[in-house]
């Protein structure tokens, strides 16, 4: 697809897409949203780009390689943080007794590991999104 | 408020019967794009934003596209 109007709108709207799906990611404890919200906004944020610019020039602005990384990563940085709550003497995923810092409720840095956690859960869900919209689209 | 409220669940209620009539797959997307839109509107007058949030991006969004991506790849009008 070589539209002028088409890349330009994309363009100038994909940074403030992805802005808000980090802004839904980061306020998931306090606010409607979360992880799996922010990260499908993240996600179609790359989606848009793809329709728009060709399945090349997306591969080479986020390669296949790097979405695998972020989608394994996502995952084991889920379970290591399970784990921490086990090695400090309390159950899988224990989060005030094993004393992560809790701070001021409303605060964005609060709820012990929840905003991690949640920035896991969105990197994971957008990468899943994009590598399954290419692995769709790619001819072959 | 309750009138919005019965307009869009007959809305919905159309769109669900018209996706299963249809016999051009594409035409069943797009219908079924409408429904998941309808559906957004009517979670957050539900006071579930959290669930229109996602509807709204994974319903409207991300399932139309690839639904429309795997029609391309196959025959679009049903036998």
């Amino acid at each position: 697809m070589d539209n002028l109007i088409v890349k330009t709108i994309t363009r100038l709207i994909v940074p403030f897409i992805q802005i808000y799906g980090i802004f839904i990611i980061l306020h998931g404890h306090i606010s409607p949203g979360g992880g799996f919200s922010g990260g499908a906004v993240l996600g179609a944020s790359m989606i848009l780009y793809t329709l728009s610019y060709g399945l090349t020039a997306a591969n080479k602005k986020l390669p296949h390689k790097v979405t695998g990384v972020f989608e394994s990563g996502g995952i084991i940085w889920y379970v290591l943080l399970g784990l921490v709550g086990i090695f400090l003497g309390g159950s899988f995923l224990s989060n005030k007794e094993v004393g992560f810092f809790m701070g001021k409720a409303g605060d964005v840095i609060s709820g012990g590991f929840i905003p991690l956690i949640t920035a896991a859960i969105g990197l994971k869900v957008a990468s899943t999104m994009i590598t399954l919209f290419h692995t769709i689209i790619e001819e072959d | 408020m309750e009138l919005l409220n019965v307009i869009l669940v007959v809305f919905l209620i159309v769109c669900a019967i018209a996706v299963e009539r249809t016999k051009d797959l594409l035409s069943a997307v797009i219908i079924f794009d409408a429904y998941s839109l309808t559906m957004a509107v009517l979670w957050l007058l539900l006071k579930a934003p959290d669930i229109a949030l996602t509807e709204a991006a994974i319903g409207a969004g991300v399932t139309t596209i690839l639904f429309v991506s795997v029609i391309s790849r196959t025959r679009r009008v049903k036998k």
